[in-house]
């Protein structure tokens, strides 16, 4: 029998899309969604859950959504996945559960994440019922820190306080989310999304202080003074890497991070309404071909670029942005300068750049990543007009909280050193997860972390009881 | 929400504020900032430290009203309140023990060297502050300012107090050429003024640290909006500073990257009298 195809998600069409910041995947109806997770051939062995970093039970919760029991296919997602409406959203699924779906070997996949993605909307729709633990729950009465509101922090806080920990989140930015809050943008993860999860969790108990920069307003080591029983560090990779080019500090030329964080924290594409501005041209340039690439040079048309390009050092193979992003951006018109490198930055009479010199590149052998490694063909150099750059070549982990912390070891390149299993770092008490173990991962493997030092620090605490 | 506990009015568009935050006040050195946010649609703006009252859990800001933010800021009253108020944030100011130290402010400058000085002076350094400003009556903190310095001197460009001049005139011509040994200089207010400062002491190989005080966002080394060149090296002046050694900092390149958003800032800027005249 021949396998039916995915059935395809509604979209805002392309040609409306590049210019607003609505959600570009609008997500299935109910028909639709039945009749994708009728596709699912419910596998003896269900491969799919191993391709998930969590172990979402997949065969189970599409065997509830087959019978349209979205309560029950909802409630079975969250016993491993604490924040399924932005996984449904935002993971690399192609990479993840759908790759080794069964299905997939013969035709197209099934679409799980979708399916989680409707399951979770329909959940926040219908309101969700919080579960306060009792008053004889083994937490009570331990208080634990959770420094960063990303998704590892927001993780381990949800699940301690469901143990009844008397959980409290600081964060160094004036609104929780981390990185779904200040860099994915809007068109792909809608913000009062996450602003519902934040909720959930106050709900629960937990207290979010914001404003709250560790390692200058408090220290770790204050937490602990003030009866902190353990902490946990979710700080993300929020430093930017710069290329070192020279003119890279011309006018018109961002990190990523901050052109992000002014579109999407700051509101910048509604100005002047919100009072941050931004300067994005008409001809932008992306560095890069990561998630953040795409995530800003999408935004970069929105802003009203008459063109969006990305350029890239190596080609369309070694990208690490997710396919549909890559599609997506495709789709709205973004250009790509493949085995293409930046190596120096030009700037017009009054020091705002006015165009790039580039130089091609060939793929050599592969790289410490496994990837190709680019090397620059002799005398390629050429200009390249752009009036904003965006330069997207990833971040690293924050010393703010290391650099402070005695007894706190890191690796060379800042990523916090930790026990595999539990996120133990080398300081008693005190656990970590999340990009500032890993460096950018993504959102998924940082709840599993958030989840996994949640139970250590659980037991750390009874243990000490 | 960070509550105003007392507002002065210093000229009519300079306004110090006292407000509610305890954790900032336990912990802010001379020389650090916060990072506030008026409301909801408001932008994140940095103002420095002006003094801190641990006991009473206070922070001392002292705010210029140069465009919308700061406008809105200067027309809270003391009983409302500051929606973000985070920090401290950079380094705290390199503090000699000894010797002979002059801080040069200029405009809302003013209340950041004050901080300085009076720990300076604590630690028995010999402290001259040198003020200036248009006209006698934008001449701020004076009071403050005396208690704080061993010695000050103002000018002002009518002559109406102190010398008639420029606050590198008297340092020259006052201190400098006068052969007074002078271990430190350290200067904070418009970049105009820094630069000045940093040209005049750069000839005597006199030591000079000015405060940056580039467009910021999230004032935690997150976004490289603030990054400036010193020494040939880019530094995030957030984290790396605000405070460098002023004969390293490229200040054309800090005016420059200053005047990124100036159309924006006048658009908000003429939005917010308008609305405000209704
Ligand atoms: C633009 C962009 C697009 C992405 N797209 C995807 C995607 O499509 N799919 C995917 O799976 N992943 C994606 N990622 C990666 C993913 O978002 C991250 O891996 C994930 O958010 C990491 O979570 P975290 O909890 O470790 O840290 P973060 O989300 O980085 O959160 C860290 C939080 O800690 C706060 N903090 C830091 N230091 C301190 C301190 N000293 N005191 C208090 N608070 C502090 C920060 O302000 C921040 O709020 C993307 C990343 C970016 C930047
Ligand atoms: C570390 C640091 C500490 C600071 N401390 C103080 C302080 O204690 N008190 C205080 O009043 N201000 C301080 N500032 C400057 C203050 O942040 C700006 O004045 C404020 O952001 C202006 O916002 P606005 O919306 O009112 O004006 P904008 O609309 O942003 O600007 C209006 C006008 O002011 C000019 N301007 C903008 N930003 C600056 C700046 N950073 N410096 C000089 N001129 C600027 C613009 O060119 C424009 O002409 C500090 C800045 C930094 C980086
Ligand atoms: S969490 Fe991500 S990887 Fe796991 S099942 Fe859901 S979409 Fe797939
Ligand atoms: S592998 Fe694919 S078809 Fe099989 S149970 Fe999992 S989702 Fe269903
Ligand atoms: S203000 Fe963002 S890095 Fe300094």
């Amino acid at each position: 029998m021949p396998i039916k195809p995915r059935t395809p998600m509604p979209a805002q069409e392309a040609e409306a899309r590049r210019r607003n910041f609505n959600e570009v995947a609008l997500g299935y109806g109910e028909e639709e969604a039945k009749a994708e997770a009728a596709r699912c051939l419910q596998c003896k062995d269900a491969p799919c859950q191993k391709g998930c970093p969590v172990g979402v039970q997949i065969k189970d919760f599409i065997k509830a959504a087959k019978t349209g029991d979205w309560a029950t296919a909802y409630d079975k997602i969250k016993e491993t996945n604490s924040l399924p409406a932005i996984c449904g959203r935002v993971c690399p699924q192609e990479e993840q559960c759908e790759k080794v779906c069964l299905l997939g070997k013969k035709g197209q996949p099934e679409a799980i994440g979708r399916l989680e993605r409707f399951a979770a909307d329909m959940a926040m729709k219908r309101g969700v019922k919080v579960q306060k633990p009792d008053d004889g729950a083994p937490g009570r009465g331990h208080k634990v820190a959770i420094v960063g509101s990303g998704p590892s922090g927001l993780t381990a806080a949800g699940d301690l306080a469901k143990l009844g920990y008397d959980v409290t989140v600081y964060e160094a930015l004036h609104a929780p989310g981390g990185v779904l809050i200040y860099g994915i943008p809007e068109f792909r993860l809608p913000k009062a999304i996450v602003a519902e999860e934040v909720n959930l969790l106050k709900q629960l108990g937990v207290k979010l202080e914001t404003d709250v920069i560790v390692g200058q307003t408090v220290t770790v080591d204050e937490l602990f003074d003030k009866g902190f029983e353990a902490v946990f560090l979710g700080t993300g990779a929020g430093l930017p890497k710069f290329m070192g080019a020279p003119g890279e500090n011309l006018n018109g030329i961002y990190s990523a991070n901050e052109y992000l964080t002014r579109t999407n924290l700051m509101k910048a594409y509604k100005f002047p309404e919100y009072d941050t501005p931004i300067k994005s041209g008409k001809r932008v340039a992306v560095v890069g071909a990561g998630n953040v690439a795409m995530d800003s040079v999408r935004s970069a048309l929105r802003h009203g670029a008459d063109e969006a390009f990305v350029v890239y050092r190596r080609t369309e193979k070694e990208m690490t942005a997710r396919a549909e992003e890559f599609e997506h951006a495709i789709e709205e018109g973004v250009k790509f300068h493949f085995l293409t490198n930046p190596v120096k930055f030009i700037g017009d009479e009054n020091g705002w750049v006015k165009g790039m010199e580039v130089q091609k590149m060939d793929l050599g052998e592969p790289d410490a990543s496994g990837r190709a490694r680019p090397v620059p063909v002799p005398n390629s150099n050429y200009t390249i007009d752009c009036d904003t750059v965006v330069i997207a070549l990833g971040t690293s982990p924050n010393p703010l909280v290391s650099s402070t912390t005695p007894g706190l070891k890191t690796k060379e390149w800042g990523g916090l050193i930790v026990e595999e299993e539990t996120g133990k770092t080398t300081k008693d008490g005190v656990y970590a997860g999340g990009d500032a173990v890993t460096g950018s991962a993504t959102v998924i493997l940082a709840m599993g972390a958030g989840k996994k030092a949640a139970q250590a620090i659980h037991e750390y605490i009874q243990a000490k009881k | 929400m960070f509550k105003i506990v007392k507002r002065r009015v210093l000229t009519p568009v300079t306004k110090l504020y006292e407000v509610e935050a305890p954790l900032v006040a336990a912990k802010a050195q001379p020389g650090q900032f916060v990072v506030v946010r008026v409301n909801e649609t408001g932008e994140r703006i940095p103002l420095t430290v002006a003094a801190t009252d641990p006991k009473r859990g206070t922070v001392t800001i002292v705010i210029q009203e140069v465009g919308k933010t700061s406008s809105l800021l200067g027309r809270l009253e003391a009983g409302q309140a500051i929606l973000d108020f985070a920090g401290p944030l950079g380094k705290p100011a390199p503090l000699l023990d000894s010797g002979h130290v002059v801080v040069i402010g200029g405009g809302f400058g003013v209340a950041p060297i004050l901080p300085i000085a009076k720990a300076l002076k604590e630690r028995g350094v010999k402290v001259t502050g040198i003020v200036g400003a248009r006209t006698k009556d934008l001449l701020i903190l004076l009071d403050e300012l005396r208690e704080s310095c061993t010695d000050v001197l103002t000018c002002t460009d009518d002559g109406s107090s102190g010398t008639k001049g420029l606050v590198t005139d008297v340092l020259k011509e006052q201190l400098i050429d006068q052969g007074v040994p002078i271990d430190q200089v350290i200067a904070i207010g418009p970049m105009v003024m820094m630069r000045a400062v940093a040209e005049t002491t750069r000839p005597f190989n006199l030591k000079t640290l000015v405060s940056l005080d580039p467009i910021m966002v999230d004032g935690t080394g997150m976004c490289g909006a603030c990054r400036c060149t010193v020494e040939g090296k880019t530094k995030f002046a957030c984290v790396d500073g605000p405070i460098f050694d002023a004969h390293k900092v490229d200040f054309n390149e800090a005016v420059r990257r200053g005047k990124m958003y100036a159309a924006e800032q006048k658009l908000a800027f003429d939005r917010y009298k308008a609305e405000v005249a209704n």
